[in-house]
Parts: C-alpha cells; structure tokens; sequence
C-alpha cells in the first residue's frame, strides 16, 4: 500500500501511518457498525428496541459509553499491585490491536504480510490469557483472582480447537500465509465449478463449527461466561476496575470479537475477496475492507445469535466440552482433511 | 545501609506486608461468602450466610427480615377492607391470589357464602394471577443460569395478563378486588374474548420456552442432577406448592379442600415429576402453567349469571370465632388463620406463608453443593421476599 | 451430549422473534422494527389505560356531604377534609331552613395514596370516581397534595361506566357531569 504512494515516506513515516491506520481499521469499523449492529440484532430477539437514542439509530451510543467512562473516577484498590494492574487491560488490548496485523483487507491493502500469519495471529491473541491473570491476580481481591483463574483455565483450554480447526484450513490451502489463503480461496474450484470459488466454509464445514464454538469460549461470550457472570455470586476478574481502565477491557472486549471474525471471515468466508469481482487492484484495495467488513458482520452475528439463545454452562462441563467432545472431534476433522486432500 | 535509602527501605516493608496479606487471604479453608442482601439472583433482600470449603459448601443459612413490613400487627388495627388492600402486596407478583384465602376465612366465620358467578370469577382472576406469577418464574430461572432472553419474552406476555387484570381491577399489580360475600365489581364487556385472546398468546410463551430452554441440552445439563429434595425431607421441612409435587408427592389444596373456588367443576389434572431436582421444579410449573391455561379455557365459557356480591351489611363486623382457610397459591400453600372477636377490625390475622417454608430447606439442600449450583437451586425453589418476610 | 435438535431449535426460536419484531408485517413489507417490538416509546408514544384503570381520584362537589366515611377508611389517612355547617333557604315557601355541609378543604395527599379504591368505594354519595389520568408527577412532594379545586378538574378525564359483559346482573352507574 506504502509503494503505491507517489511520496517516498521515511521509515519512522511508514510505521505512524501503520499504527494510526491500525487503530482506525480496528476502532472505527468496531465502534460504530459492529457494536450498533450487534447490540440492534440482540435487541430485536429480545422483542425491543435497543439503543435508539444517542445519535441517529443509536449511532453513537459507543462515543456516549466512552464519554460516560471517561469522566469516572480512577481507583485503584489499596493493597493492590499497582504496576500490573494497570498493565493488565493494555496487555490484553494491546494484543488484540496485534491481531489485526495480519488480516489482510485487500489485495494489497495490509499492515504486514507474514508468511506464517495464522500462527502468527493465533499465538498473538493467547497473549490475552495473561492480561487476564495479571487483572485477576493484581486486584488484592480474592474473587477477582478465582475468577480470573477460571477464566484463564477457560481460556487456555479453547485455544486447542481453535488452533486444530484453523489447522484444517491451512493442511486445504496448502499456506500459512493469510494472504495466500484468501487466493487459494478465491482461484480455487469445487469439483470443476469455480464460479464461487472454493470458500472453506463448505469443505471445513466441522472446523468452522469448531471455531465458532472456540471463538465463542475465547470471547466469554455466553454460553461459556461463566468467569464474567460468575459476578452472581462472586466477583468477575474484571471488578476493581472503574473507569478508563474498565473502558479499556470493554473495548478489547468487542475489538477481539472483531479480530477473532475477521481471521474467521479470511479462513472460511474467503476474506476481501468476492468470487466473480475481478476488478483491478486500486478498486480492489477500496472495496476489499466492506466486503470484509460484511462478513465479519455475518461472523459476529453468529456469536451474538449463540449469546442471546443459550444459558451456561458450568466450568466443569465447560471443560469437559473442550477436552472430551472438541479436541478429539478437530483431531478426526484434520486427518479427514489431510487424507481427502491427498485423493482429491 | 548506604545502598538502600530510606524510601527503598519502606517500599520493601509495605511490599512484605502486602504479601503477607495476600497470603493470608488465600487461605481456603472455611472461607464465608455472603449471598445479599443486595443481590441479583435473590428475588429481594435474602441473605444467606454461606461456608465454603474450596469449591463446596459446607453450612448455609438463611438471614431473612430485611423486608419485613409487620403484616400481622398492621393487621390488627385495618378493617377487613383494609387488610385485603394490604395483604395483595406479600406476594406481589400473584397479587390477586393473597386475597383469596383471607377473604375465605372472613367468610366462614360469617358464615357467608359468595354467589356462584363470584366464585367462577374468583376462580379465573385466581388463575390468571398464578399464570402471571409462574410465567415470570420461568423466565426468571433462565436469567439466573445465564439465558437472557427467555426473561424479556416472559416479562412481554406477563403484561398481556395484568392488562387483562387491570381491566377488570383497576390495578394491574394490586386488585383489591376481592370482598366479603363476593366480588367488587362485575367483568365489563368485551372482557372473556380478550382473555381468550391473552390464552393464545400465552400457550405460544409455554410452547417457545419449551423449545427455547426445556429441551436445551445446557439446560438439562445444568439442572439435572441438581438440588435433589426427597419426598419425606421436603414433606418433614414444609415444602409446599411445585416444589413439594416436583419430588413426586400428589398434593394441590385446588383438588383437596376447593372451598369457596369451583376447582371441582373444572377437569384438570394436577402435574408431579419422580426426580425432585431443579429440572423438575422448571418442568412442573411449566406445566402447570399450561393447565392452567386449560383450566381458564373451561372457565371463561361457563361463568355463570346472577348478583355478583351477597347480601351483606355495609359496615361489616364479623362475629367471634377463628377461622384458617389454606389454598394453592401460585408459590405454594398460603393460609390465614383469622381470630376474630366480634369487631369492625380481626383481633389477630396469622399468615402462613409459603416461601417462609420453602427457604427452611435452604441449609440442607445446600450442604455439600458446588458453588455455582447454589443459585441454580436458589432460583429453582422460588420464593418471594415479600412472601418470606411479610 | 448430542447437540442437535435442542440447541438448533432454540436458535430457531430467537431467529423467529428477531424477524417478528423487524418485520411484523411479513418479509415482503419493509423493516418496521418500532412496530414489531413491543417498546411503548414514552413520551413519544403514550400506553393507553383501561377505562377502570386507577389512575388518580376525581371528586364531584355538588354531591360531597363531608360525611368524612373515605377520610375514616382511607388505610394511609391520606384525605383531609373540613367543612362547615350552613342553614340552605327552604325548598318551599313556608318551610324549615335546611342544614348542608359546604366543604372547605378536601385534599387527598398523592404522595400517601396506596391507590386502593377504597374511598371510591365506600362513598355513599358517590362523589368520588377513577381517572385512568396517571401523568401528573411533580418535582416537589409538596405539590402531590391535590385541593379540591384540582381534584374537581380531574373530572373531566373520567370516563363513563363500561356496560357489563352478559350475565351481570349489576347496574351501570352514571357519571355525574
């Protein structure tokens, strides 16, 4: 993207431009559309209406949340760890941001493009498992630390199918590279039809329930809340946390969502591409990001459809969902994978 | 002592004590949680001393009387009227259902009996106000296992039922309809198809919430297994209502002692379940629910004509005697035993209420449970707090 | 754990009251999401109360006596009421001056009012009735307590006796206007 500018840009240039653009891709997309759509969308299952009243349709209901939590009072407990509480929900931010770094958004609309990039992005985003525990273990408050054990037990657990199933995907494309996925997708043909391409969301049809149910469980999304909600009876690792510092998990919250859609989308959906769209690469570079964008909607509705409709399940049944039902289930979906790709 | 400066220095202590206070707060053993007062998952102000031993608890016990507005004493100086305003705010939910038994036992020491379309109508309002009740329960029981939106559908169709209510009371939460001898006022028109109206709507709720959580396998996986009463235990602690007839034993005052009701013109049957866990609670008052709606089918289309209140004096003095009348309400069984010495006011009202005894089993069905069982059970036995604290 | 059909029929039973409540006139008509949600947008959209609906107390002077039976009942004392006695011209030539109450205070203090109907009721005169009227909050608690001029313009939003359904053998009463 850089190369096609007519101005030769410094270095240090390139990596501000790279930054400020990530923060947009990320914040924006995510604070406006992504939030008002999901919130509408639970809303009207729900029989209601949802937010209608900051800004038109409840636009801007995200920028009157962020000004809500910017102007509350910053507490930190007495006996807590101060440095690592307030490095904690940056961790966890920060690594979702990075995340983002190897989606690409167009053909050559991308931040960095990785020849391992799923591994790259999966590895990334388990960083957050340790923002968890750094907020959990810092708050001086016993709960906060069961529930941030929990949830990093959760967490730690689900990244297993999440890594078999888009494993799957990568033994099909034949690449680690997500920019190559998005090709091998797009160029690809089933059974001799190439109209639509080859998206993997029909041949890894088992992996992609896979990763959604993963994806369901990194997110804390219910039905595998149960370290969030856990704040019926005790509190969630996320209590002593009030204002900017809240604001920020919350943010990281829907950003990850964000991110886990949009590695979601590139496996399995087929990415910025449109099969059939074969228009030159600067026409491209514009209509790649809103096509992603549509699939991750259709993404984050899914999660938020599975939100809305299942109560929770406990932490032992959690776990024996992933160890004994998913992981063996992605084990049998990459073996069929590997030996379906050799005969075909 | 020269590398070190004094500020180092105390940065170390105050490092060491928060260490040590930590670690003495990690310590697991006997640690006591405090459920509420203030808290989402009690229906009001309950608190239950909880000890844990790690992940299991071992002694809890029930806190209740922060809601408690002295019903019996206030009682003692109402006129009867007034007691009847007062009584529909302890079970705030099936309002209409707390009148019933007291007016029924002001009546028997009167000796007074309400004309038949009274009692037909009393018979529906009474019903409506249990479909109103459990409908709640059965969203609300979702809401506290993590389903979030059986709760708006339950509170949506609720409204269907207390506009129902209101159109005929005034009120939607609070009746204060019913009277010594019969009713207050008679149905206006327009009203039965209505609530035919309101029946569909509510069978389509019970048919929604059953694909929605009763055949969810989460669901099942959460409650089955869970909070296991034994017919005699819950028969020797005073469990009433569902909860006693989810551990299989057939007891309804509806079916028993139909005083002043006309449950005995009506075919119904009365729902119980073998298992006596949280699951079955659910099952029993959903189907209970859906009887009920049966029940009301059959009474909207035979209320009788005739005068809707009997002839009784305008300034009512009941004579002495006492009296204690127990029906099914919506929660379980609720009774008033009534002393009455001949005045315009009772001279002492008792109010045995059913969440009182409910939550009596609260210490011995929690022994032993994980914690994040405790609210499933919690919210499967159901109380009301303006039940257990009148 | 077999996950099928339990699970995917709950999904299909929150899809459905999505698309009820986005397209309530079917999925040929166009999105009406303010229409199939059952969202009452107050103030801009107003609930509409039964006609019994017990909203606030309305009194009519002409028929009062100050007989004081709804300050006696009242549960929470909340209705004051003051009168004095006067001597009415005859309603013959000839005859006895006639004694009548005239009222000079009838307050029924809102913010005391367990809306219970029971001075409604008791009334032997009926100079009291509902309003199904409930909008009528104030910034000050001071100003719930309603005179007798404010509760006699509350008047005119009671609406008149719904007949009874079929069987009844109660009279309708009127309102006196």
């Amino acid at each position: 993207m850089i190369t096609q500018l007519a101005v030769e840009l410094a270095y240090w240039q390139q990596s501000i431009l790279r930054s400020v653009g990530v923060i947009a891709a990320v914040l924006l997309p995510a604070g406006t559309i992504v939030y008002l759509f999901l919130f509408k969308m639970m809303s009207f299952m729900q029989s209601r209406l949802g937010p209608n009243e900051a800004g038109p349709y409840g636009s801007m209901q995200l920028l009157a949340e962020v000004g809500k939590f910017l102007q509350k009072e910053d507490l930190i407990p007495d006996g807590a760890d101060r440095r690592v509480f307030t490095w904690a929900p940056i961790v966890v931010v920060a690594s979702t941001f990075v995340t983002y770094v190897v989606v690409p958004f167009g053909p050559d609309a991308w931040f960095a493009q990785i020849p391992t990039g799923i591994y790259f992005a999966l590895a990334v985003s388990s960083l957050s498992v340790i923002g968890v525990l750094m907020a959990g273990w810092s708050s001086a408050n016993k709960y906060s630390l069961m529930g941030g054990l929990r949830a990093a037990g959760q967490l730690i657990a689900y990244e297993l199918p999440l890594v078999l199933a888009a494993l799957g995907v990568v033994i099909q494309a034949g690449t680690m590279d997500m920019q190559g996925i998005v090709a091998a997708q797009r160029t690809g043909e089933i059974f001799g039809f190439g109209g639509i391409g080859n998206p993997f969301i029909l041949t890894q049809f088992v992996g992609f329930m896979i990763f959604l149910i993963a994806m369901q469980a990194e997110l804390t999304q219910p039905p595998f809340d149960m370290p969030v909600a856990e704040s019926e009876l005790v509190a969630g690792y996320m209590t002593e946390y009030s204002g900017f510092r809240f604001l920020l998990f919350f943010i990281g919250e829907y950003a990850t969502a964000g991110a886990f859609s949009a590695i979601a989308a590139t496996l399995f959906l087929g990415g910025w591409a449109l099969p059939g769209l074969d228009l030159d690469n600067n026409l491209m570079n514009v209509l790649g990001p809103v096509v992603l964008l549509v699939k991750i909607l259709l993404i984050m509705f899914l999660v938020m459809w599975f939100r809305v409709t299942y109560p929770r399940f406990r932490e032992d049944q959690l776990q024996i969902f992933a160890w004994k039902y998913l992981i063996p289930l992605s084990l049998v979906n990459i073996t069929a994978t590997a030996v379906l790709k050799v005969v075909f | 002592m020269t590398a070190v400066t004094e500020r180092q220095q105390l940065a170390y202590i105050a490092n060491q004590a928060a260490d040590m206070r930590v670690n003495v707060e990690l310590e697991t053993e006997g640690m006591t949680l405090n459920i509420g007062p203030q808290h989402p998952a009690t229906h009001g102000t309950l608190r239950i001393i909880v000890k844990l031993d790690g992940e299991q608890v071992v002694a809890a016990d029930p806190v209740p009387g922060y809601m408690h507005r002295g019903y019996e004493k206030l009682a003692e100086v109402r006129t009867y009227p007034q007691v009847t305003t007062l009584v529909n705010r302890i079970d705030w939910l099936g309002s209409f259902a707390n009148e019933v038994p007291f007016i029924l036992a002001a009546e028997r020491l009167m000796e007074v009996e309400a004309p038949p379309r009274a009692q037909w109508i009393r018979t529906i309002l009474f019903e409506l106000s249990r479909i109103g009740n459990i409908a709640l329960f059965l969203g609300d029981m979702a809401v506290q296992l993590g389903a979030v939106t059986p709760v708006f559908y339950a509170f949506r169709d609720r409204e269907y039922v207390l506009n129902q209510i209101e159109a005929i009371t005034g009120g939607r939460f609070h009746p204060n309809f019913d009277r010594i001898g019969g009713l207050k006022d008679d149905i206006p028109k327009g009203w039965v198809a209505e609530t035919k109206g309101v029946l569909t709507k509510m069978r389509a709720f019970c048919d929604e919430l059953d694909e929605l959580l009763v055949g969810n396998e989460i669901f099942t996986a959460r409650t089955r297994g869970v909070g296991v009463i034994p017919p005699e235990v819950g028969l020797s602690y005073g469990l009433s209502g569902a909860n006693l007839r989810a551990s299989g034993i057939d007891w309804d005052h509806r079916r028993d002692s139909p005083c002043g009701l006309v449950y005995d013109k009506l075919d119904w049957k009365v729902w119980t379940h073998p298992d006596g866990d949280s699951f079955a609670r659910y099952w029993v008052r959903l189907q209970e629910t859906r009887e009920a709606i049966l029940m009301l089918e059959q009474l909207l289309d035979g209320i009788p004509s005739g005068p809707i209140m009997a002839k009784v004096p305008r300034i009512i003095k009941v004579p002495a005697g006492e009296a204690y009348v127990a029906t099914e309400n919506p929660l379980g069984e609720m009774g008033y035993y009534v002393v009455s010495k001949g005045d315009l006011v009772p001279f002492r009202v008792k109010i045995r209420s059913a969440s009182f005894n409910n939550i009596s089993i609260v210490p011995w069905v929690l022994r032993g449970v994980y914690v994040p069982d405790v609210i499933t059970i919690l919210a499967s036995l159901y109380f009301i707090l303006g039940d257990i604290d009148r | 754990m077999s996950l099928v059909p339990g699970v995917i029929k709950g999904l299909a039973v929150t899809l459905g009251e999505a698309r009820k409540t986005v397209f309530p006139d079917g999925l040929r008509k166009p999105p009406a999401p303010s229409k199939g949600a059952v969202t009452v947008q107050y103030p801009r959209q107003k609930e509409d109360p039964t006609p019994r609906a017990r909203g606030v107390i309305a009194l009519h002077e002409e028929n009062c006596t100050a007989c004081m039976l709804c300050a006696r009942e009242c549960p929470d004392w909340c209705i004051y009421i003051e009168a004095h006695k006067y001597l009415a011209p005859p309603r013959r030539e000839g005859g006895k001056p006639r004694q009548r109450n005239e009222l000079d205070r009838f307050d029924i203090d809102f913010s005391l009012c367990m809306f219970c109907g029971i001075c409604v009721e008791v009334c032997p005169f009926e100079a009291l009735f509902w309003s199904p009227e409930f909008e009528y909050s104030e910034p000050r608690i001071a100003d719930l307590l309603h005179d007798k001029g404010r509760l006699a313009d509350w008047m005119t939003t009671v609406p008149d006796f719904e007949p009874y359904e079929a069987g009844a053998e109660v009279k309708v009463k009127k309102v006196p206007r």
